[in-house]
């Protein structure tokens, strides 16, 4: 059986800068994908890229991108926009600016209904209502006359979940759902989308910079860095057993992770830009474990310990490289 | 100090050279300041001179009158480049005036503030309520017709805008630190009005000038045009079309030439005025 | 939303006065008072001189004439004209008409093409579409329309013949003005190809008088529509599948027509100060003409009823497009 989502070798250039290179990804039915990685790794732009809501300026180029088996590469724009917010939906990072201000929130979730189905406005209105309570949304009936400049952000947020979930999509894609909200909101949002998917047995993608939100959340983990995959595997094994220095430094990021240390421990230096990407592997400049084979020649991504890492010393089970030379 | 100033301002140099708009428009500009100023060498004839002998020439017929002639056989060339001169004096002068007047009453409504300031902004108020032409023509009615009557008029209508963008500016610039610092220094309002707060306000009145003197020369063509303005035989473009009316079906070069004249200049400052806005401050433009 | 409606209102009282002082105060710095005008150079006895004037109410303090005109103004008296005796209201409102029909025509030609030009430049930014507009706005924007409308006349009327020259119907028609909307009245009245000479006449002062709003439309539609495409709704609306139209007029039009809208009502007053030298060259028998008219005869009353109705009627309309704002903005409405 064909996987839900199938992206392989998926690039993505704004000009000259390589946003996304080569990054395959999977998702089964039910299952729940994180892609983990600081901001400017390409972990929305190649989500974007596979909904075709990237600005004109984005150039997307990839061997495979499929969902269900059908092909989406080379699908006609009315094609895509018939699976585009029916089979797989996408929720984002700023709920309030990404509803609009002109119209209500109950009609916007009905705009999403109508453009896939042809039904009554009664029954319409009566599903918009339903779906506001599903998503924990107080007082629906009156909820869906409110402007979103009315409700809170998690309010909207969750209004942008119903609007998503409209119409039973197998795929949803959250990029950073819970980023812009109050810490207080968060946790109740995050549980939201878990509690829907497993209701609804759909896949999940959730894009975060959030190692507590993936440990929570997640069934598999995808690693990137500066456009690239650096590490993929089930989430148990990786928190466990990261397998890349830079999954590594991350986890040890995680202020429970840092306790009786003096300092919470930092990754120094920052994410290449456009103009400073090194030859050799991209994490290499801040990576501590780094040789001079890591600055001359760029690792692929291969099988090491049962997971997929793109480095020349995946760590083993002490946490140590190995084959690097001495 | 002079290091520190000149930076920005070649930047805003080079930035407005980037603006193929904003370079067409300095062209023009320039090439009309030569004309304005050179025209008594230029000009192929007198400004008033008649051939009796030429009347409604057709153009690019003959070399002597390479735009032909109007129904009292005076060279339009000739009139062209002298009306150069009457709108780029009509530009400067109402802008000048406009400006002056205007800075002052922004930043005398915003130092004041109170009485003052509510009287000031209300009149202004008052004169956004009429159409500037409409404005410009009763204005022009109490004083009478002419030239000097004309730029006044249209000093009077561009008003508006000098003042409010003044007061704006000078409002947020009073906020500011080194104002209030200047302030507790010990300089007086005035010093701290013209020295401090006007320079640091000047990017939008600048912007606001170089539109002003287009639509100073519009107006003031319109008020030509509806014989309210300069008087025959001015060679005021606006007026040379007001000229031109009895005859124009016959002779579309006496059309056709005053009112390009105009357009070109008019959209020249144009052009020069959304450059200088974009390049002094990206955020001006909306 | 009524709130705003409120202090505008409040606002409009105290403008209305200004309005009117200023124009008292323009008229009263007229040389020589309106007595002296009348009686001209052939002189007249002291006694005849100062009864006139008591009778006009010029020997009272200014503050008091201006008292008497405020109360005049509110009884609607705004005096009569000098030169045909007729009431200034009355002679207003029978030229109005002409001038509301031109400038509505000219608006709505302004808008029907400014706003899908601004609107496709922007969806289509840097094609050739994109430049064409822009050259487009840049023209209009600077246009003299005085000399426009002498060219269009010039082009299309007399060397192409497809327009009449000047007025508003051809001169063997006889209409009844019973709206004093010429398109209305001969469309209702059993004179067969009124209402198409009327059609004829309109067309080309209307496209002169709308070119100048069109460009501005245009321009500023382009630029609002350029930064709403940006913003994370209209995301979201192609998210859900819509098609691009749909995205395009339904989430982002809707949102780039409340700086337009604002734009648009400052328009009106240029609309109306564009109308005076429209009607001026297309010989239309609107408010534009009797004003300039009035310069030319010298009748102050006329200039200065005129003026003031003008003043009000854009007042007006201030109002009304700070009322559409407010529907056109959910923001302000709560």
């Amino acid at each position: 059986m064909s996987p839900l989502l199938e992206v392989r070798n998926l690039t993505v250039d704004f000009g000259s800068f390589h946003a996304v290179e080569g990054v395959d990804l999977t998702v089964a039915a039910g299952e729940v994908l994180c892609v983990v990685g600081e901001s400017g790794s390409g972990k929305s732009v190649s989500m974007l890229a596979v909904m075709g809501l990237l600005p004109r300026t984005g150039r997307v180029a990839a061997e495979r991108v499929a969902f269900q088996g059908a092909d989406l590469l080379h699908a006609t724009p009315r094609g895509r926009r018939r699976l585009i917010g029916r089979e797989m939906a996408m929720i984002f990072q700023e709920p309030t600016t990404s509803l609009n201000p002109c119209y209500p929130i109950g009609w916007q979730i009905a705009e999403a209904l109508r453009a896939h189905y042809a039904a009554p406005r009664a029954e319409i209105r009566g599903r918009v209502v339903a779906l506001l309570g599903q998503v924990g949304v107080p007082a629906p009936e009156q909820r869906v006359r409110a402007f979103p400049h009315q409700l809170s952000g998690g309010l909207n947020q969750r209004a942008m979940i119903a609007m998503a979930i409209a119409c039973n999509p197998a795929l949803l894609i959250a990029d950073e759902p819970t980023t812009a909200l109050d810490v207080t909101v968060q946790k109740g949002v995050l549980d939201l989308l878990v509690g829907l998917q497993r209701e609804r047995g759909m896949g999940l993608v959730l894009i975060t910079h959030d190692m507590g939100v993936v440990a929570e959340t997640a069934q598999r983990v995808q690693v990137m860095y500066a456009g690239q995959v650096m590490e993929e595997q089930p989430a148990a094994p990786l928190f466990a057993h990261p397998r890349h220095p830079y999954t590594a430094a991350l986890l040890d990021a995680l202020p429970e992770r840092a306790e009786g240390k003096p300092r919470l421990p930092t990754i120094p230096g920052v994410v290449p830009g456009a103009d400073d990407r090194p030859a050799g592997c991209l994490f290499a400049p801040r990576c501590r474990f780094r040789t001079g084979q890591c600055d001359a020649e760029r690792p692929a991504l291969r099988m090491a310990f049962g997971a997929r890492v793109r480095c020349h010393y995946p760590l083993d089970d002490a946490g140590q490289p190995t084959g690097r030379p001495a | 100090m002079s290091a520190t100033l000149a930076v920005p301002r070649s930047g805003l140099f080079r930035r407005l050279l980037e603006n193929p708009g904003a370079v067409a428009g300095l062209v023009i500009m320039v090439a009309l300041i030569i004309l304005a100023i050179a025209a008594p060498v230029i000009a192929p004839h007198g400004p008033a001179e008649q051939f009796r002998e030429s009347f409604l020439t057709p153009p690019f017929q003959q070399s002597t009158f390479p735009l032909g002639t109007d129904s009292l056989g005076r060279d339009i060339l000739t009139r062209l480049i002298y009306g150069a001169r009457l709108s780029l004096l009509i530009g400067a002068v109402v802008v000048a005036l406009s400006l002056s007047i205007g800075t002052m009453l922004g930043l005398a409504a915003a130092f004041a503030g109170g009485a003052l300031d509510v009287a000031i902004m209300r009149l202004m108020d008052v004169l956004l309520v009429f159409p500037s032409l409409l404005l410009a023509i009763v204005v022009v009615a109490i004083l009478g017709p002419g030239l000097t009557n004309a730029m006044l008029a249209v000093a009077v209508v561009l008003l508006p805008g000098y003042v409010r963008l003044a007061r704006a500016a000078a409002l947020g610039e009073l906020t500011r630190e080194y104002v209030v610092a200047t302030r507790s220094a010990g300089a007086g309002v005035l010093r701290l009005m013209l020295l401090v707060v006007l320079p640091n306000c000047a990017a939008p009145l600048i912007v606001q000038a170089t539109l002003g003197f287009s639509a100073a020369i519009l107006d003031a063509a319109a008020l030509g045009f509806l014989g309210l303005g300069a008087q025959p035989p001015t060679p005021e473009w606006g007026t040379m079309l007001a000229d031109a009316l009895q005859f124009y079906q016959r002779a579309w070069w006496l059309l056709a030439f005053p009112g390009i004249a105009i357009l070109v200049t008019v959209m020249a400052f144009n052009l020069l005025g959304d450059g200088l806005r974009d390049a002094l401050d990206p955020k001006l433009r909306r | 939303m009524f709130r705003l409606l409120t202090r505008r209102l409040a606002l409009i009282v105290p403008t209305f006065i200004g309005v009117t002082l200023l124009g008292f105060l323009l008229i009263h710095s007229i040389p020589g008072d309106p007595v002296e005008v009348r009686v001209g150079e052939r002189g007249i006895s002291a006694e005849r001189l100062a009864y006139f004037r008591h009778e006009l109410g010029l020997d009272q303090p200014l503050w008091k004439q201006f008292l008497d005109y405020e109360g005049q103004l509110l009884h609607g008296d705004l005096g009569r004209s000098v030169v045909t005796q007729e009431s200034v209201w009355t002679e207003f409102k029978t030229f109005f008409p002409a001038t509301f029909e031109l400038s509505v025509c000219a608006l709505a030609f302004a808008i029907l093409v400014g706003l899908p030009l601004g609107v496709m430049a922007a969806v289509r930014r840097g094609s050739a579409l994109d430049y064409g507009l822009i050259g487009i706005s840049v023209t209009g924007a600077s246009m003299p329309i005085f000399w426009w409308g002498l060219m269009a006349v010039l082009i299309f009327s007399v060397a192409l013949g497809w327009t009449p020259v000047s007025g508003r119907i051809d001169d063997l028609f006889y209409i009844e003005p019973r709206t004093g909307f010429l398109l209305i009245d001969a469309w209702f009245s059993d004179e067969p190809g009124a209402f198409r000479s009327a059609v004829r006449h309109l067309i080309l002062p209307a496209i002169v008088l709308g070119t100048v709003p069109l460009a501005t439309i245009a321009r500023m539609t382009r630029s609002a529509m350029l930064e709403v495409l940006g913003e994370d709704y209209v995301r979201t609306a192609r998210a859900k599948g819509l098609a691009p139209g749909r995205v395009v007029v339904v989430h982002a039009l809707r949102n780039a027509l409340i700086p337009v809208v604002t734009v648009l009502g400052l328009q009106v007053g240029a609309l109306l100060g564009g109308a005076i030298l429209t009607e001026t060259v297309f010989a239309w028998p609107g408010v534009g003409h009797w004003l300039v008219e009035s310069v030319q005869r010298r009748d102050y009353n006329v200039l200065q009823g005129g003026t003031l109705l003008i003043a009000v009627l854009v007042m007006l309309v201030n109002l009304g497009v700070d009322v559409l704002y407010g529907v056109l903005n959910p923001r302000l409405r709560h």
